[in-house]
C-alpha cells in the first residue's frame, strides 16, 4: 500500500524542545544602543508599581531563536507545500508582492493618529479599495473596519439592528439556515437577537415554503450563505429576496463563500441587502496559522447611515479625510480603521488579477471543484447531487459500513502529502467531507489528491486498520485530546 | 493571470473530463439574469513592478520619514529582522487554524509558549491565543465578567482609551450592559471616592487601564480591593505591553485584556494588532478565543492540540462565548518572536529606555507647558499643556518633519490645550529638544501676545 502514497516522501526532520527549556542566565538575543538622555532611578519614578522580575521569560541568543521557530515551521502543512482542499476556508495562494507592499516604509509604519496631511497614502488605499469592493459586491457603501468574517457578521446584524430601529421596530429574530457556519447563530446572540433555525430542502437550498411560512415582522434578516456550505448557488435566491423584502426584512449575506462569484454575479443585483466579504479568504490575505483577517460589510444605500464611524470621505478640494460626524453610526467595532495591512494586501492582489484575471481565477475555482466531484463520484457518496460551484461536499457513508469515518480518512490524507478537507461539516450532511481546491491547484495536484482518495477508500475495503490508526508518517500519531480538556495544560511550568 | 497554474489547454481538458462544453455551463445554476456580462469596473491587471510602484507612490504621501510623537494606544517601537525573517516562512505564513494538530505542531507550540509568556508577564494564569485588538478584547473581557458574575453593569473608567470606550459601547448597546464612567483625579487616575460611590450589587466589573490613556500608572491595588469588596470583577486593560517590563503587572485583576502591538508588531496605520485576553484558571471556561493544551499522542510523546472548544461557536453555536473564529494568529506569532528575543532581562532594559526618554522628555517640556497628572508615576507617555492650541504648535513641528503628541481636546474637551505625548526607545534627544524648542516658541509668543493685550489695556 506504500506504493500509492506519490506525493510524499518521509524526510528527517529536528525535534526541538520549548523555547523555556533552552533558556539560561545570561544568554541574550537583544541589544539596545547606549542612552542619549540622563538615566533614570526607577524606584523614584516608579516607586510601588516597580516591577521587580519578569519570572520566566526566556534567555536565548538569537541563533537559538532562528533554529527554534525554523523547526517548529517545518512541522506545519501549508498552502506552500501543496493542496489545502479546506472547504469553505479557500485556501489559495498568498501571493509574496503582498507582503512586499505592507512592508513599505511609509504603509507599515504609519500612525494611526498621525495627521490626515500626511496620511494621504493610506487614505486612498482605503477609498480605492473600497470603491473596487462596491463595484465586485454590486452594493452601495462599505465599512472596511471589522476585523474578520465574525466580526463582519457582528457589525452586519448591528447595521441591520439600527436599520429597523429606525423604523420604529427592533424585530426580534434571526434566521438561519441549518447549513450555515457556527459564528452566525453566535453573533445573532451577541446583538441580542434570538436564532430561528430554517430547514434545507431535499437540494440542499434553502426551503422556500418554511421560508414563507418562517417570515414575519419580527424576522429582522435571514443570514444566507451563497453559495451554500454545500456549495450550492440558491437558485431561488430572487424568491428569497422578495419574501424577506416584502415583510420588511433583510437579506444578509455571508460572504464567506465569494470565491465561487467574483466577476461573474454580483450579490446587490440579485437582491442581497449586505454582506460581508473575507479579505483572508476571497482576496487572498495570508491565513497565518488562524489570523490576522480582515471582515469589510458592504451595504445598499439604505443602509449606509448607521456603518461604524469613521469612514473616509473626500473634501471639496480633493483631500481625503476621517469623518466621524456620524449621528446613525452603530458606533465603532474596532479602535482605529481595522485591519489595514489586510487592506493593502487585498488591494495587491486585486491590483495583479484586474477584471479578466478575477473573473478567471472565479472561473477556475469552479472548474477546479467540479473536476475533483467527477473525479470522486462513484467511490465516495454525494448526499446532494445539485451543481457543484466552488465545493464539493461527500460523505463517508460507503466507507462508514467498515467503521471508517470522515476525520479517520482525512487523517490518513495527511499520509498521502495532504492537508484534509474540512471535516464533518455542514452538519446537515452526515460524515461531511467537504473539499475546496480553489483556484490555486494545477490538474497534476488534483489528480494527485483524486488519486490519493481513490486509494484510501481501496485502504478502507483491504486494510481499514491502517486508515483507522492514520497518520502513520507524522511527528506525532492521533494526540489525546479528551485528557487535553479534561485536564487542560494551557502553559508551560517550571519542573512540570 | 500568473498566480493560475493552468494553461488554456488545462482548462480544455478538465472540460472535457467533466463532460462539459465550456465553463459557461459551470455558471448555469446562476440565474441568467443575474449573470454580470461585462468587465468588472476596477482598474486593469498590472504588472508586480508597477504594483510595487503604486504602493510606494501612496508611501511616500504618507508620512514616510517623520519622526513621531504619537502614542495612544499604538506605539513605535523597534522590530527584530529577525520577527519577518521567520513570519514569513511559508509553513506559519500559509497555513491555516490549527485543527489537524498532527501537521500544526509548529503553529500550536508557537501559540502554547505565546501563552506562557503572556501569563508571566501579566501575571495571570492563562491566556488565549489572541482576539482581534486591544478594543475588542477589553468588550470580550467585560461581556466575559458578566458570563461569570451573573450581574450586568459595569463601571469604565473615563481614563480607558476613548476609542476602547466607544468599541465596548458598541459591543455593550444590545446585550443589556448599562455602563456607567468613572472619572479621573486630579493625579489623572481613577477618583476612587467616585468608583465607590458607582459601584452598585449589580456592578458586573470596573474596567480601568493602566498605564491609563494618559500614560499613569493606575493605583490597581486600591480599584481591585473596591471592585471585589462589592463582589464585581476588576478587568484591567493594558495597552501598552513594553510596561510589562518596568511596571508590576495588575495581579489583583480578573482578567486582563491587552494590546501586544507594542511588541513587534508594525504601527501599520492601526492594524492588524494583537489583542489578548488573560485570567485566572477558574474563569477559563467562560474565555473567549482559541486555546492551545498540551497533551500526549498514542505513543506517549509531548504535543498540543486546540482545547476546551466546546466555549466555541462551531461547536455551540448561539450559546459560545463569543462568535470570535479567525483571530490574529500571525500577529500573535510577531509577539512571541518579540518576547522571546528580549526575554526575562531585555524587556526590562527596553522598559527603563522607555522610561529615561520619557522622564526627559516631561523634564524639558515642563520648562515651557505645563505637565498635567504628575503627581502618579507614569510609563511612556504624559500630557502636556500649553497657552496655544497644540494643533497650531504640531502645524510648526510638520515642517521640522516630527508630528507632535496626539491633541486631547477630541476626546477630553475640559483638558483645554492639552496633548498626549509619547517617548519610546527610538526617540532621539534631538527631536525632543527640537520639539521643546518649539512649544517654548510659542509659550512666548502667547506670553508676549499677552502682555501685549495687558499693555494696551493699561
Amino acid at each position: 500500500m506504500k506504493n500509492a502514497i506519490k506525493k510524499a516522501t518521509r524526510h528527517v526532520n529536528q525535534n526541538d524542545g520549548l523555547i523555556f527549556e533552552k533558556s539560561s542566565p545570561g544568554k541574550a538575543a537583544w541589544k539596545l544602543p547606549p542612552l542619549d538622555v540622563p538615566e533614570v532611578d526607577t524606584k523614584a519614578l516608579l516607586g510601588s508599581s516597580e516591577r521587580k522580575d519578569l519570572g520566566h521569560m526566556p534567555e536565548v541568543s538569537e541563533i537559538e531563536i532562528i533554529r527554534h521557530f525554523t523547526r517548529l515551521s517545518t512541522w506545519n502543512y501549508a498552502i506552500d507545500l501543496g493542496m489545502y482542499p479546506l472547504g469553505s476556508c479557500t485556501m489559495k495562494y498568498n501571493p509574496r508582492v503582498n507582503e512586499a507592499v505592507a512592508r513599505v516604509e511609509g504603509i507599515a509604519n504609519a500612525h494611526p493618529y498621525q495627521p490626515e496631511k500626511i496620511s494621504q497614502g493610506a487614505l486612498q488605499i482605503i477609498k480605492t479599495l473600497s470603491e473596487i469592493l462596491i463595484e465586485i459586491t454590486g452594493l452601495d457603501a462599505i465599512t472596511l473596519q471589522p476585523a474578520a468574517g465574525a466580526h463582519g457578521e457582528l457589525t452586519g446584524l448591528l447595521l441591520i439592528r439600527a436599520y429597523h430601529k429606525s423604523l420604529g421596530k427592533p424585530r426580534k429574530k434571526i434566521l438561519i439556515p441549518d447549513s450555515a457556519h457556527g459564528t452566525n447563530p453566535a453573533t445573532a446572540a451577541m446583538v441580542g437577537y434570538a436564532v430561528e433555525n430554517l430547514k434545507s430542502d431535499s437540494r440542499g437550498m434553502v426551503d422556500v415554503a418554511s421560508l414563507a411560512a418562517q417570515m414575519n415582522d419580527e424576522v429582522a434578516a435571514l443570514m444566507l450563505t451563497n453559495p451554500n456550505t454545500l456549495g450550492v448557488f440558491e437558485q431561488e435566491i430572487h424568491k428569497i429576496a422578495d419574501i424577506l423584502h416584502a415583510k420588511g426584512g433583510l437579506l444578509y449575506m455571508d460572504g464567506a463563500n465569494m470565491n465561487a462569484l467574483v466577476g461573474k454575479v454580483r450579490p446587490g443585483d440579485f437582491g442581497v441587502d449586505l454582506m460581508h466579504l473575507n479579505l483572508h479568504k476571497t482576496f487572498s490575505t495570508p491565513h497565518g496559522g488562524g489570523g490576522p483577517g480582515s471582515g469589510p460589510v458592504a451595504v445598499r444605500k439604505i443602509l449606509e447611515p448607521f456603518l461604524p464611524k469613521p469612514v473616509v470621505v473626500t473634501n471639496s478640494d480633493g483631500t481625503l479625510v476621517f469623518d466621524s460626524d456620524r449621528p446613525q453610526s452603530v458606533g465603532r467595532v474596532r479602535a482605529f480603521y481595522g485591519n489595514f495591512g489586510m487592506f493593502v494586501r487585498a488591494l495587491a492582489y486585486i491590483q495583479a488579477n484586474g477584471p479578466d484575471g478575477l473573473r478567471q481565477t472565479t472561473e477556475d475555482a469552479v472548474l477546479n471543484a467540479n473536476y475533483i466531484r467527477k473525479g470522486l463520484e462513484g467511490t465516495y457518496d454525494l448526499p446532494y447531487s445539485t451543481p457543484t460551484m466552488h465545493e464539493v461536499v461527500f460523505s463517508d457513508r460507503l466507507q462508514a459500513k467498515k467503521g471508517v469515518h470522515t476525520m479517520d480518512i482525512a487523517k490518513r490524507l495527511i499520509d498521502y502529502g495532504f492537508h484534509p478537507y474540512t471535516t464533518a461539516f455542514p452538519l446537515i450532511v452526515p460524515g461531511a467531507m467537504m473539499i475546496e481546491p480553489t483556484e490555486s491547484e494545477s490538474i497534476e495536484e488534483m489528480d494527485l489528491f483524486v488519486d490519493a482518495m481513490k486509494s484510501i477508500a481501496a485502504e478502507v475495503e483491504e486494510d481499514a486498520k491502517t486508515v483507522l490508526d492514520a497518520p502513520h508518517c507524522t511527528r506525532v500519531s492521533r494526540l489525546d485530546e479528551t485528557t487535553a480538556a479534561r485536564k487542560p495544560i494551557l502553559r508551560w511550568k517550571p519542573g512540570a | 493571470m500568473r498566480y493560475l497554474p493552468k494553461s488554456p489547454a488545462d482548462r480544455e481538458a478538465m472540460l472535457k473530463a467533466i463532460g462539459l462544453r465550456s465553463v459557461d455551463e459551470l455558471f448555469a445554476p446562476i440565474p441568467a439574469e443575474y449573470r454580470l456580462n461585462r468587465d468588472l469596473k476596477i482598474p486593469r491587471q498590472m504588472a508586480e513592478s508597477e504594483i510595487v510602484d503604486w504602493f510606494r507612490q501612496r508611501s511616500r504621501e504618507n508620512g514616510d520619514g517623520y519622526t513621531s510623537f504619537l502614542g495612544a494606544g499604538a506605539y513605535s517601537h523597534y522590530r527584530p529582522v529577525i520577527i519577518d525573517s521567520l513570519i514569513s516562512r511559508g509553513e506559519f505564513l500559509t497555513a491555516y487554524t490549527p485543527y489537524q494538530a498532527e501537521i500544526s505542531q509548529g503553529t500550536l507550540q508557537a501559540i502554547f509558549e505565546f501563552q506562557t509568556m503572556i501569563c508571566e508577564l501579566t501575571g495571570m494564569e492563562v491566556a488565549n491565543a489572541s482576539m482581534y485588538d486591544g478594543s475588542t478584547a477589553a468588550a470580550e473581557a467585560v461581556m466575559m465578567a458578566v458570563r461569570l458574575t451573573g450581574r450586568r453593569s459595569v463601571v469604565v473608567a473615563r481614563s480607558l482609551h476613548p476609542e476602547y470606550r466607544e468599541v465596548l459601547a458598541t459591543y455593550a448597546t444590545h446585550q443589556g450592559m448599562p455602563l456607567s464612567l468613572v472619572e479621573f483625579g486630579d493625579d489623572g487616575r481613577v477618583d476612587l471616592k467616585k468608583l465607590e460611590n458607582l459601584i452598585t450589587p449589580e456592578t458586573a466589573c470596573v474596567l480601568v487601564q493602566s498605564p491609563n490613556f494618559f500614560g499613569t500608572i493606575e493605583d490597581v491595588d486600591a480599584v481591585a480591593a473596591i471592585a471585589h469588596k462589592h463582589g464585581a470583577m476588576l478587568v484591567v486593560s493594558i495597552a501598552e505591553a513594553v510596561s510589562l517590563g518596568i511596571v508590576e503587572p495588575p495581579r489583583q485583576a480578573d482578567i486582563i485584556a491587552m494590546e501586544a502591538q507594542s511588541f513587534g508588531v508594525p504601527l501599520g496605520f492601526g492594524g492588524p494588532y494583537c489583542g489578548v485576553i488573560a485570567t485566572r484558571e477558574k474563569n477559563v471556561r467562560q474565555m473567549p478565543g482559541r486555546l492551545a493544551g498540551q497533551t500526549v499522542d498514542k505513543q506517549g510523546r509531548r504535543g498540543f492540540v486546540l482545547t476546551l472548544a466546546t466555549r466555541e461557536q462551531h461547536i455551540r453555536r448561539e450559546k459560545a462565548t463569543s462568535n470570535i473564529c479567525t483571530n490574529q494568529a500571525l500577529v500573535a506569532l510577531m509577539v512571541n518572536i518579540f518576547m522571546t528575543v528580549y526575554g526575562k532581562v531585555g524587556l526590562r532594559e527596553l522598559a527603563k529606555q522607555n522610561l529615561a526618554k520619557t522622564a526627559y522628555a516631561a523634564s524639558v517640556f515642563a520648562k515651557h507647558g505645563e505637565i498635567l497628572f504628575a503627581g502618579a508615576p507614569r510609563f511612556n507617555e504624559f500630557v502636556v499643556r500649553t497657552g496655544e492650541d497644540p494643533k497650531a504648535i504640531n502645524g510648526r513641528l510638520l515642517g521640522h518633519k516630527i508630528v507632535g503628541g496626539l491633541p486631547l481636546a477630541k476626546f477630553y474637551p475640559e483638558l483645554g490645550n492639552a496633548a498626549l505625548w509619547c517617548c519610546t526607545e527610538l526617540t532621539m534627544r534631538s527631536a525632543i529638544d527640537t520639539a521643546a524648542g518649539l512649544i517654548a516658541e510659542s509659550e512666548r509668543s502667547v506670553r508676549s501676545a499677552k502682555e501685549e493685550v495687558e499693555e494696551m489695556a493699561r
